[in-house]
Protein backbone atom coordinates (compact mmCIF):
# COMPACT_ATOMS: atom_id res chain seq x y z
CA UNK A 1 0.00 0.00 0.00
CA UNK A 2 1.32 3.49 -0.99
CA UNK A 3 1.04 5.52 2.33
CA UNK A 4 3.33 8.33 0.82
CA UNK A 5 1.87 11.87 2.09
CA UNK A 6 0.14 10.19 4.81
CA UNK A 7 1.79 12.37 7.59
CA UNK A 8 1.36 10.51 10.96
CA UNK A 9 1.50 12.76 14.38
CA UNK A 10 4.42 12.47 15.93
CA UNK A 11 4.37 12.88 19.90
CA UNK A 12 7.72 14.56 20.42
CA UNK A 13 9.58 16.42 23.49
CA UNK A 14 10.25 19.63 21.80
CA UNK A 15 14.19 20.05 20.96
CA UNK A 16 15.44 17.72 18.90
CA UNK A 17 12.37 16.05 19.05
CA UNK A 18 12.45 15.68 14.94
CA UNK A 19 16.00 14.29 15.07
CA UNK A 20 16.84 10.89 14.85
CA UNK A 21 18.14 9.43 18.30
CA UNK A 22 21.41 11.46 18.90
CA UNK A 23 24.34 9.29 18.94
CA UNK A 24 27.13 9.34 22.03
CA UNK A 25 28.97 11.46 19.66
CA UNK A 26 26.47 13.74 19.22
CA UNK A 27 25.12 14.04 22.57
CA UNK A 28 29.11 14.80 23.66
CA UNK A 29 29.36 17.67 21.08
CA UNK A 30 26.25 19.52 22.43
CA UNK A 31 27.39 19.38 25.93
CA UNK A 32 30.64 20.54 24.34
CA UNK A 33 29.07 23.72 23.14
CA UNK A 34 27.32 23.89 26.43
CA UNK A 35 30.14 23.82 28.24
CA UNK A 36 32.15 26.34 26.05
CA UNK A 37 29.91 29.03 25.98
CA UNK A 38 29.61 28.88 29.97
CA UNK A 39 26.62 27.34 30.64
CA UNK A 40 25.73 25.55 33.41
CA UNK A 41 25.19 22.12 32.73
CA UNK A 42 21.58 20.09 34.67
CA UNK A 43 20.20 17.38 34.71
CA UNK A 44 16.36 16.59 34.72
CA UNK A 45 13.97 13.30 34.61
CA UNK A 46 10.18 12.77 34.97
CA UNK A 47 8.12 9.72 34.08
CA UNK A 48 6.66 10.58 30.38
CA UNK A 49 3.02 10.93 31.85
CA UNK A 50 3.86 14.18 32.81
CA UNK A 51 6.11 15.58 30.28
CA UNK A 52 4.07 18.20 29.69
CA UNK A 53 4.59 19.80 33.09
CA UNK A 54 6.88 22.59 33.38
CA UNK A 55 8.77 21.49 36.60
CA UNK A 56 10.41 17.64 35.99
CA UNK A 57 12.47 16.40 39.41
CA UNK A 58 16.21 17.56 39.16
CA UNK A 59 18.75 15.25 39.22
CA UNK A 60 20.88 16.22 42.09
CA UNK A 61 21.32 20.22 41.86
CA UNK A 62 22.83 21.61 38.87
CA UNK A 63 26.53 21.27 38.27
CA UNK A 64 27.80 24.57 38.44
CA UNK A 65 31.38 24.98 37.09
CA UNK A 66 31.24 21.54 36.09
CA UNK A 67 33.71 21.81 32.27
CA UNK A 68 34.15 18.05 32.64
CA UNK A 69 32.87 16.19 29.96
CA UNK A 70 33.42 12.70 31.19
CA UNK A 71 31.47 13.71 34.42
CA UNK A 72 28.54 14.87 32.65
CA UNK A 73 28.19 11.78 30.65
CA UNK A 74 28.72 9.79 33.90
CA UNK A 75 25.96 11.80 35.94
CA UNK A 76 23.57 11.33 33.09
CA UNK A 77 24.44 7.55 33.28
CA UNK A 78 23.90 7.37 36.55
CA UNK A 79 20.47 9.32 36.49
CA UNK A 80 19.16 6.95 33.69
CA UNK A 81 20.55 4.09 36.11
CA UNK A 82 18.17 5.28 38.59
CA UNK A 83 15.02 5.98 36.35
CA UNK A 84 15.24 3.63 33.74
CA UNK A 85 11.77 4.35 32.96
CA UNK A 86 11.48 8.02 32.86
CA UNK A 87 12.53 11.08 30.30
CA UNK A 88 16.11 12.59 30.89
CA UNK A 89 16.75 15.76 29.69
CA UNK A 90 20.14 17.82 29.54
CA UNK A 91 19.97 21.62 30.27
CA UNK A 92 22.34 24.10 30.11
CA UNK A 93 21.57 27.50 32.60
CA UNK A 94 22.94 30.89 31.44
CA UNK A 95 22.04 32.77 34.63
CA UNK A 96 22.48 36.36 32.56
CA UNK A 97 19.35 35.35 30.96
CA UNK A 98 17.94 32.97 33.15
CA UNK A 99 16.99 31.02 30.59
CA UNK A 100 18.16 27.76 29.06
CA UNK A 101 20.23 27.84 25.90
CA UNK A 102 20.48 24.38 25.80
CA UNK A 103 17.74 21.45 26.90
CA UNK A 104 17.43 18.51 25.29
CA UNK A 105 15.83 15.41 26.10
CA UNK A 106 18.76 12.61 26.54
CA UNK A 107 16.83 9.46 26.96
CA UNK A 108 13.08 8.95 26.38
CA UNK A 109 11.73 6.37 29.43
CA UNK B 1 14.39 94.73 35.23
CA UNK B 2 17.86 94.55 34.25
CA UNK B 3 18.36 90.80 34.26
CA UNK B 4 15.65 90.04 31.38
CA UNK B 5 15.18 90.75 28.00
CA UNK B 6 12.68 93.13 26.54
CA UNK B 7 10.58 91.39 23.61
CA UNK B 8 11.15 92.19 20.28
CA UNK B 9 8.67 90.87 17.62
CA UNK B 10 9.51 90.09 14.44
CA UNK B 11 11.21 86.88 13.12
CA UNK B 12 14.65 86.12 13.57
CA UNK B 13 16.76 83.26 11.95
CA UNK B 14 16.33 79.67 13.58
CA UNK B 15 20.43 79.13 14.28
CA UNK B 16 20.68 81.98 16.90
CA UNK B 17 19.26 80.36 19.22
CA UNK B 18 19.04 76.13 18.35
CA UNK B 19 22.16 76.15 16.64
CA UNK B 20 24.61 74.93 19.73
CA UNK B 21 27.60 73.34 18.58
CA UNK B 22 29.50 73.70 22.05
CA UNK B 23 26.52 71.64 23.69
CA UNK B 24 27.68 68.15 25.45
CA UNK B 25 24.13 65.94 25.52
CA UNK B 26 23.07 65.07 29.00
CA UNK B 27 22.25 61.69 30.14
CA UNK B 28 18.85 62.43 30.13
CA UNK B 29 18.70 64.15 26.53
CA UNK B 30 16.46 62.35 24.40
CA UNK B 31 18.67 62.23 21.38
CA UNK B 32 17.44 62.07 17.57
CA UNK B 33 19.35 61.80 14.10
CA UNK B 34 17.82 63.23 10.98
CA UNK B 35 19.04 62.87 7.68
CA UNK B 36 18.11 66.24 6.02
CA UNK B 37 18.34 67.90 2.59
CA UNK B 38 17.61 71.36 3.02
CA UNK B 39 16.33 73.54 0.43
CA UNK B 40 19.08 75.31 -2.13
CA UNK B 41 20.89 77.95 -0.59
CA UNK B 42 20.30 77.55 3.04
CA UNK B 43 22.84 77.22 5.17
CA UNK B 44 23.67 73.24 6.74
CA UNK B 45 23.17 75.32 10.08
CA UNK B 46 20.17 77.05 9.59
CA UNK B 47 18.41 74.10 8.48
CA UNK B 48 19.73 71.80 11.62
CA UNK B 49 18.67 74.53 13.89
CA UNK B 50 15.28 74.72 12.33
CA UNK B 51 14.82 70.85 12.29
CA UNK B 52 15.43 71.72 16.33
CA UNK B 53 12.97 74.39 16.88
CA UNK B 54 10.07 72.54 14.66
CA UNK B 55 10.36 69.44 16.53
CA UNK B 56 10.74 71.49 19.73
CA UNK B 57 9.78 74.71 21.39
CA UNK B 58 10.04 77.11 18.07
CA UNK B 59 7.33 78.81 15.78
CA UNK B 60 8.16 80.63 12.94
CA UNK B 61 7.43 84.07 14.87
CA UNK B 62 8.79 85.62 18.12
CA UNK B 63 5.85 85.37 20.67
CA UNK B 64 5.49 87.76 23.75
CA UNK B 65 4.48 84.77 25.58
CA UNK B 66 7.66 82.55 25.41
CA UNK B 67 8.94 85.13 27.71
CA UNK B 68 7.00 83.59 30.47
CA UNK B 69 8.35 80.55 30.62
CA UNK B 70 12.63 79.88 29.87
CA UNK B 71 12.84 78.27 26.99
CA UNK B 72 16.58 78.01 27.02
CA UNK B 73 15.57 75.06 29.41
CA UNK B 74 13.00 73.67 27.44
CA UNK B 75 14.23 74.24 23.98
CA UNK B 76 15.75 71.43 21.49
CA UNK B 77 19.25 72.09 20.53
CA UNK B 78 21.33 71.26 17.11
CA UNK B 79 24.69 70.01 18.01
CA UNK B 80 26.10 68.31 15.63
CA UNK B 81 26.18 68.30 11.92
CA UNK B 82 28.01 65.28 9.70
CA UNK B 83 28.17 64.40 6.11
CA UNK B 84 26.20 61.43 4.49
CA UNK B 85 28.74 58.84 3.27
CA UNK B 86 28.48 58.48 -0.32
CA UNK B 87 25.40 61.04 -0.58
CA UNK B 88 26.61 64.28 -1.35
CA UNK B 89 22.73 66.03 -1.60
CA UNK B 90 22.37 65.05 2.71
CA UNK B 91 23.89 65.62 5.78
CA UNK B 92 22.58 63.99 8.89
CA UNK B 93 22.37 66.44 12.39
CA UNK B 94 22.12 65.71 15.54
CA UNK B 95 19.37 67.05 18.21
CA UNK B 96 19.53 66.81 22.18
CA UNK B 97 15.86 67.28 23.79
CA UNK B 98 15.53 67.84 27.32
CA UNK B 99 13.50 65.14 29.13
CA UNK B 100 10.69 67.35 30.47
CA UNK B 101 9.75 68.11 26.36
CA UNK B 102 8.62 64.49 27.09
CA UNK B 103 5.03 63.10 28.56
CA UNK B 104 6.20 59.95 30.50
CA UNK B 105 5.58 56.26 29.35
CA UNK B 106 4.06 58.01 25.74
CA UNK B 107 6.06 57.16 22.71
CA UNK B 108 3.18 58.76 21.29
CA UNK B 109 4.12 62.13 22.95
CA UNK B 110 7.52 61.75 21.30
CA UNK B 111 6.42 60.82 17.83
CA UNK B 112 3.86 63.80 17.88
CA UNK B 113 7.12 66.24 18.67
CA UNK B 114 9.77 64.39 16.54
CA UNK B 115 8.23 63.15 13.47
CA UNK B 116 5.46 66.17 13.74
CA UNK B 117 4.71 69.44 11.72
CA UNK B 118 8.88 69.35 10.90
CA UNK B 119 8.05 67.07 8.10
CA UNK B 120 6.34 69.18 5.93
CA UNK B 121 8.28 72.39 6.74
CA UNK B 122 8.97 74.13 3.63
CA UNK B 123 12.38 74.84 4.30
CA UNK B 124 13.27 71.07 3.90
CA UNK B 125 12.91 69.10 0.97
CA UNK B 126 13.10 65.85 2.63
CA UNK B 127 13.57 64.44 6.04
CA UNK B 128 14.47 61.15 7.73
CA UNK B 129 14.47 60.25 11.48
CA UNK B 130 17.41 57.80 11.21
CA UNK B 131 17.56 56.89 15.06
CA UNK B 132 16.50 58.34 18.40
CA UNK B 133 18.62 57.36 21.73
CA UNK B 134 16.13 56.79 24.73
CA UNK B 135 17.34 58.09 27.84
CA UNK B 136 17.41 55.31 30.68
CA UNK B 137 15.65 57.67 32.73
CA UNK B 138 12.35 57.51 30.17
CA UNK B 139 13.05 53.99 29.32
CA UNK B 140 12.12 53.09 32.98
CA UNK B 141 8.90 54.90 32.62
CA UNK B 142 7.71 53.07 29.69
CA UNK B 143 5.96 49.05 30.14
CA UNK B 144 7.79 47.42 26.98
CA UNK B 145 7.36 43.79 26.26
CA UNK B 146 4.15 42.49 28.16
CA UNK B 147 5.98 39.32 28.64
CA UNK B 148 9.02 39.28 27.20
CA UNK B 149 11.72 37.21 25.48
CA UNK B 150 12.49 34.94 28.75
CA UNK B 151 8.76 34.35 29.87
CA UNK B 152 7.97 33.65 26.83
CA UNK B 153 10.66 30.73 26.28
CA UNK B 154 9.60 29.67 29.82
CA UNK B 155 5.34 29.63 29.16
CA UNK B 156 5.72 27.99 25.69
CA UNK B 157 8.56 25.25 26.55
CA UNK B 158 10.80 26.27 23.80
CA UNK B 159 14.52 26.12 24.65
CA UNK B 160 17.80 26.40 23.04
CA UNK B 161 16.45 27.08 19.12
CA UNK B 162 14.44 29.63 17.08
CA UNK B 163 10.96 29.13 17.64
CA UNK B 164 8.84 27.57 14.72
CA UNK B 165 5.59 29.40 12.60
CA UNK B 166 3.50 29.84 10.00
CA UNK B 167 1.10 32.53 8.39
CA UNK B 168 -2.41 30.66 7.71
CA UNK B 169 -2.75 30.45 4.10
CA UNK B 170 -4.68 31.85 1.87
CA UNK B 171 -4.90 34.93 3.69
CA UNK B 172 -8.27 35.74 2.79
CA UNK B 173 -11.38 33.86 2.46
CA UNK B 174 -11.49 30.36 4.15
CA UNK B 175 -14.66 29.52 6.37
CA UNK B 176 -13.92 29.23 10.13
CA UNK B 177 -13.93 25.59 10.48
CA UNK B 178 -11.67 25.30 7.44
CA UNK B 179 -9.41 27.72 9.15
CA UNK B 180 -9.17 26.21 11.85
CA UNK B 181 -7.99 22.84 10.03
CA UNK B 182 -5.18 24.24 8.46
CA UNK B 183 -4.02 25.85 11.55
CA UNK B 184 -4.46 22.18 13.45
CA UNK B 185 -2.33 20.36 9.89
CA UNK B 186 0.58 23.17 10.53
CA UNK B 187 0.64 22.72 14.32
CA UNK B 188 0.36 18.35 14.62
CA UNK B 189 3.25 18.87 11.77
CA UNK B 190 5.99 20.62 14.35
CA UNK B 191 5.26 24.05 14.06
CA UNK B 192 5.43 25.96 17.60
CA UNK B 193 3.00 28.53 16.42
CA UNK B 194 0.63 29.87 13.54
CA UNK B 195 -0.33 33.13 13.00
CA UNK B 196 -3.40 34.85 11.86
CA UNK B 197 -2.61 37.05 8.26
CA UNK B 198 -2.40 40.70 9.13
CA UNK B 199 -5.61 41.44 7.12
CA UNK B 200 -8.00 38.95 9.21
CA UNK B 201 -9.79 41.09 11.44
CA UNK B 202 -13.72 40.28 11.24
CA UNK B 203 -14.96 39.46 7.93
CA UNK B 204 -18.45 38.34 6.60
CA UNK B 205 -16.44 35.44 5.32
CA UNK B 206 -15.04 34.24 8.86
CA UNK B 207 -16.37 36.56 11.78
CA UNK B 208 -13.92 36.44 14.69
CA UNK B 209 -15.49 34.82 17.54
CA UNK B 210 -15.77 31.73 15.25
CA UNK B 211 -12.33 31.83 14.50
CA UNK B 212 -11.43 32.13 18.26
CA UNK B 213 -13.35 28.48 19.08
CA UNK B 214 -12.05 26.37 15.78
CA UNK B 215 -8.32 27.73 16.54
CA UNK B 216 -8.69 27.01 20.10
CA UNK B 217 -9.90 23.41 19.38
CA UNK B 218 -6.98 22.57 16.94
CA UNK B 219 -4.68 24.32 19.24
CA UNK B 220 -6.09 21.73 21.82
CA UNK B 221 -6.56 18.59 20.07
CA UNK B 222 -2.34 19.53 18.72
CA UNK B 223 -1.33 19.84 21.95
CA UNK B 224 -2.85 16.54 23.35
CA UNK B 225 -1.43 14.74 20.43
CA UNK B 226 2.29 16.10 19.89
CA UNK B 227 3.40 16.43 23.72
CA UNK B 228 4.56 19.87 22.49
CA UNK B 229 3.47 23.03 23.64
CA UNK B 230 1.37 25.30 20.86
CA UNK B 231 -0.09 28.66 20.11
CA UNK B 232 -1.97 30.87 17.44
CA UNK B 233 -1.67 34.64 17.25
CA UNK B 234 -5.72 35.48 17.02
CA UNK B 235 -5.35 38.89 15.56
CA UNK B 236 -7.41 41.35 17.72
CA UNK B 237 -6.45 44.63 15.63
CA UNK B 238 -10.23 46.02 15.18
CA UNK B 239 -11.91 49.17 14.11
CA UNK B 240 -12.19 50.50 17.64
CA UNK B 241 -10.23 49.83 20.99
CA UNK B 242 -13.70 48.95 22.83
CA UNK B 243 -13.82 46.19 20.07
CA UNK B 244 -9.89 45.42 20.05
CA UNK B 245 -10.72 44.36 24.14
CA UNK B 246 -13.48 42.49 23.52
CA UNK B 247 -11.90 40.13 21.11
CA UNK B 248 -8.50 40.14 23.84
CA UNK B 249 -10.98 38.92 26.64
CA UNK B 250 -12.98 36.33 24.40
CA UNK B 251 -8.93 34.85 23.98
CA UNK B 252 -7.90 34.86 27.65
CA UNK B 253 -11.36 33.21 28.33
CA UNK B 254 -10.90 30.33 25.81
CA UNK B 255 -7.10 29.83 27.59
CA UNK B 256 -5.18 31.37 24.61
CA UNK B 257 -1.31 32.16 25.24
CA UNK B 258 -1.15 34.70 22.56
CA UNK B 259 -2.85 37.11 20.47
CA UNK B 260 -1.81 39.69 17.80
CA UNK B 261 -1.86 43.62 16.94
CA UNK B 262 -0.91 45.78 14.13
CA UNK B 263 0.97 48.85 15.75
CA UNK B 264 0.94 51.05 12.85
CA UNK B 265 -2.32 50.65 11.52
CA UNK B 266 -4.00 50.12 15.00
CA UNK B 267 -1.67 53.08 16.24
CA UNK B 268 0.60 53.32 19.20
CA UNK B 269 -2.17 54.56 21.63
CA UNK B 270 -4.14 51.19 21.09
CA UNK B 271 -0.93 49.35 21.11
CA UNK B 272 0.04 50.78 24.28
CA UNK B 273 -3.36 49.72 25.90
CA UNK B 274 -3.19 46.49 24.57
CA UNK B 275 0.02 45.43 26.07
CA UNK B 276 -0.77 46.59 29.47
CA UNK B 277 -3.71 44.82 29.10
CA UNK B 278 -1.60 41.34 28.17
CA UNK B 279 0.92 42.07 30.61
CA UNK B 280 -2.33 42.17 33.20
CA UNK B 281 -3.66 39.16 31.75
CA UNK B 282 -0.60 36.74 31.10
CA UNK B 283 -1.23 36.59 27.33
CA UNK B 284 1.60 37.18 25.18
CA UNK B 285 1.35 39.44 22.33
CA UNK B 286 2.59 39.41 19.02
CA UNK B 287 3.37 42.41 16.91
CA UNK B 288 2.79 43.22 12.92
CA UNK B 289 4.11 45.89 11.16
CA UNK B 290 1.77 46.53 8.29
CA UNK B 291 2.25 50.11 6.47
CA UNK B 292 5.95 50.07 7.78
CA UNK B 293 7.27 50.20 3.99
CA UNK B 294 5.17 53.41 3.28
CA UNK B 295 7.10 55.11 6.07
CA UNK B 296 10.91 53.69 6.34
CA UNK B 297 11.59 52.77 2.51
CA UNK B 298 12.42 55.69 1.24
CA UNK B 299 16.30 56.81 2.25
CA UNK B 300 15.59 60.14 2.28
CA UNK B 301 12.22 60.75 3.79
CA UNK B 302 10.39 58.86 6.50
CA UNK B 303 11.11 57.06 9.76
CA UNK B 304 13.99 54.08 9.81
CA UNK B 305 12.66 50.94 10.64
CA UNK B 306 15.27 50.74 13.58
CA UNK B 307 13.15 54.03 15.44
CA UNK B 308 9.89 52.23 15.18
CA UNK B 309 11.10 49.16 16.34
CA UNK B 310 12.33 51.17 19.61
CA UNK B 311 9.20 52.38 19.86
CA UNK B 312 7.56 49.56 19.95
CA UNK B 313 9.63 47.43 22.21
CA UNK B 314 8.82 51.06 24.87
CA UNK B 315 5.14 50.87 23.58
CA UNK B 316 5.17 46.80 23.87
CA UNK B 317 5.06 43.80 21.92
CA UNK B 318 6.70 39.98 22.44
CA UNK B 319 7.36 39.59 18.93
CA UNK B 320 7.88 41.54 16.25
CA UNK B 321 8.28 41.26 12.47
CA UNK B 322 11.92 42.51 10.75
CA UNK B 323 12.10 41.11 8.09
CA UNK B 324 13.65 37.91 6.61
CA UNK B 325 17.29 39.39 4.81
CA UNK B 326 16.83 36.63 2.37
CA UNK B 327 13.14 36.14 1.37
CA UNK B 328 11.02 38.17 -0.75
CA UNK B 329 10.52 41.58 1.28
CA UNK B 330 13.18 44.17 1.46
CA UNK B 331 15.71 44.26 4.22
CA UNK B 332 20.00 45.06 4.26
CA UNK B 333 21.47 42.67 6.00
CA UNK B 334 23.54 44.78 8.53
CA UNK B 335 20.73 47.40 8.80
CA UNK B 336 18.28 44.16 9.99
CA UNK B 337 20.99 43.45 12.26
CA UNK B 338 21.65 46.74 14.12
CA UNK B 339 17.71 46.92 14.77
CA UNK B 340 16.92 43.17 15.85
CA UNK B 341 20.14 44.05 18.62
CA UNK B 342 17.31 46.80 20.03
CA UNK B 343 14.59 44.62 20.56
CA UNK B 344 16.56 41.72 21.90
CA UNK B 345 19.73 43.38 23.73
CA UNK B 346 20.25 45.17 27.17
CA UNK B 347 22.68 47.66 25.94
CA UNK B 348 23.58 48.43 22.29
CA UNK B 349 26.20 50.03 21.18
CA UNK B 350 26.87 52.71 18.61
CA UNK B 351 27.49 51.23 15.36
CA UNK B 352 27.64 52.53 12.29
CA UNK B 353 28.16 49.36 10.16
CA UNK B 354 24.70 48.52 11.24
CA UNK B 355 23.29 51.78 10.89
CA UNK B 356 23.18 52.59 14.60
CA UNK B 357 24.13 56.01 15.30
CA UNK B 358 23.86 55.81 19.27
CA UNK B 359 24.67 53.80 22.17
CA UNK B 360 21.72 52.57 24.05
CA UNK B 361 20.80 51.88 27.09
CA UNK B 362 17.79 49.77 27.76
CA UNK B 363 18.20 48.66 31.39
CA UNK B 364 16.08 45.63 32.45
CA UNK B 365 13.36 46.54 29.67
CA UNK B 366 12.41 42.48 28.66
CA UNK B 367 13.56 41.05 24.82
CA UNK B 368 10.88 41.29 21.88
CA UNK B 369 11.49 38.15 19.65
CA UNK B 370 12.48 39.36 16.03
CA UNK B 371 9.92 37.87 13.45
CA UNK B 372 11.76 36.43 10.43
CA UNK B 373 8.55 36.10 7.83
CA UNK B 374 7.67 36.24 4.15
CA UNK B 375 8.70 34.06 1.38
CA UNK B 376 11.07 31.69 2.73
CA UNK B 377 11.56 28.33 2.67
CA UNK B 378 13.80 25.08 3.62
CA UNK B 379 16.65 26.12 1.34
CA UNK B 380 17.04 29.81 4.03
CA UNK B 381 16.55 27.65 7.00
CA UNK B 382 20.58 27.54 8.11
CA UNK B 383 21.07 31.33 6.65
CA UNK B 384 18.03 32.09 8.46
CA UNK B 385 19.52 30.70 12.09
CA UNK B 386 22.87 31.93 11.47
CA UNK B 387 21.34 35.90 10.67
CA UNK B 388 18.84 35.77 13.35
CA UNK B 389 20.12 33.36 16.25
CA UNK B 390 18.06 31.90 18.92
CA UNK B 391 15.99 34.56 20.03
CA UNK B 392 13.58 34.80 16.77
CA UNK B 393 10.32 33.27 15.07
CA UNK B 394 11.27 31.91 11.80
CA UNK B 395 7.27 31.64 10.03
CA UNK B 396 7.21 29.70 6.48
CA UNK B 397 3.75 30.64 5.61
CA UNK B 398 3.52 29.07 1.20
CA UNK B 399 6.99 27.24 2.67
CA UNK B 400 5.12 24.96 5.01
CA UNK B 401 1.65 25.11 3.21
CA UNK B 402 2.67 24.87 -0.06
CA UNK B 403 4.46 21.09 0.78
CA UNK B 404 3.04 18.39 -2.09
CA UNK B 405 2.12 16.91 1.03
CA UNK B 406 -0.34 19.15 3.05
CA UNK B 407 0.67 21.58 5.88
CA UNK B 408 1.83 18.89 8.30
CA UNK B 409 4.62 17.17 6.17
CA UNK B 410 5.37 21.16 5.37
CA UNK B 411 5.82 21.83 9.25
CA UNK B 412 7.50 18.34 9.63
CA UNK B 413 10.28 19.62 6.68
CA UNK B 414 10.54 22.96 8.46
CA UNK B 415 11.09 21.20 12.06
CA UNK B 416 13.76 19.14 10.75
CA UNK B 417 15.62 21.82 8.78
CA UNK B 418 15.65 23.92 11.88
CA UNK B 419 16.63 21.30 14.13
CA UNK B 420 19.45 19.66 11.98
CA UNK B 421 20.60 23.67 11.45
CA UNK B 422 20.47 23.73 15.36
CA UNK B 423 22.43 20.59 16.06
CA UNK B 424 25.53 21.30 13.30
CA UNK B 425 25.90 24.76 14.64
CA UNK B 426 25.95 23.68 18.01
CA UNK B 427 28.67 21.27 16.93
CA UNK B 428 30.77 24.06 15.58
CA UNK B 429 29.86 23.51 11.61
CA UNK B 430 29.47 26.94 9.32
CA UNK B 431 26.12 26.28 8.44
CA UNK B 432 25.62 29.22 6.32
CA UNK B 433 28.47 27.65 3.87
CA UNK B 434 27.60 24.21 4.62
CA UNK B 435 24.07 24.49 3.83
CA UNK B 436 23.71 21.94 1.45
CA UNK B 437 25.17 19.62 3.23
CA UNK B 438 23.10 19.95 6.40
CA UNK B 439 20.22 19.55 4.60
CA UNK B 440 20.84 16.88 2.70
CA UNK B 441 22.12 14.86 5.46
CA UNK B 442 19.13 15.67 7.41
CA UNK B 443 16.98 14.61 4.31
CA UNK B 444 18.07 11.19 4.16
CA UNK B 445 15.97 11.00 7.43
CA UNK B 446 12.70 12.78 6.31
CA UNK B 447 10.94 11.85 3.51
CA UNK B 448 8.73 15.28 4.16
CA UNK B 449 12.48 17.73 4.16
CA UNK B 450 13.81 15.62 1.12
CA UNK B 451 10.29 16.74 -1.01
CA UNK B 452 10.46 20.27 0.28
CA UNK B 453 13.89 20.50 -1.26
CA UNK B 454 13.35 19.41 -4.24
CA UNK B 455 9.42 22.14 -4.23
CA UNK B 456 11.81 24.75 -3.36
CA UNK B 457 14.96 24.25 -5.05
CA UNK B 458 14.91 27.01 -7.68
CA UNK B 459 13.29 30.03 -5.69
CA UNK B 460 15.53 32.90 -5.21
CA UNK B 461 14.45 36.42 -4.60
CA UNK B 462 17.44 38.31 -5.77
CA UNK B 463 16.53 41.92 -5.85
CA UNK B 464 18.83 44.87 -4.83
CA UNK B 465 17.96 46.17 -1.50
CA UNK B 466 15.95 49.66 -2.69
CA UNK B 467 17.54 51.56 1.28
CA UNK B 468 20.84 51.21 1.95
CA UNK B 469 22.77 51.53 4.64
CA UNK B 470 24.84 54.87 3.63
CA UNK B 471 28.28 53.78 3.95
CA UNK B 472 30.84 54.18 0.89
Amino acid sequence: MNTQGDYQTKATLETFGFLPKLSAEDIQKQIAYMVANGWSPAIEHEHPNNKMEHYWTMWKLPFFGETNMANILAELEACRRSYPDHNIRLIGYDPYTQSQPVCFVVYEG
Amino acid sequence: MSASKAYEAGVKEYRDKYWTPDYVPLDTDLLACFKVIGQEGVPKEEVAAAVAAESSTGTWSTVWSEYLTDLEFYKGRAYRIEDVPGDPSAFYTFIAYPLDLFEEGSVVNVLTSLVGNVFGFKALRSLRLEDIRFPIAYIKTCGGPPAGIQLERDRLNKYGRPLLGATIKPKLGLSAKNYGRAVYECLRGGLDLTKDDENINSQPFMRWRDRWDFVAEAIDKAERETGERKGHYLNVTASTPEEMYKRAEYAKELNMPIIMHDFLTGGFTANTGLANWCRENGILLHIHRAMHAVIDRNPHHGIHFRVLAKCLRLSGGDQLHTGTVVGKLEGDRNSTLGFVDQLRESFVPEDRSRGVFFDQDWGSMPGVFAVASGGIHVWHMPALVTIFGDDSILQFGGGTQGHPWGNAAGACANRVALEASVKARNEGREIEKEARDILTEAASHSPELAIAMETWKEIKFEFDTVDKLDVQ
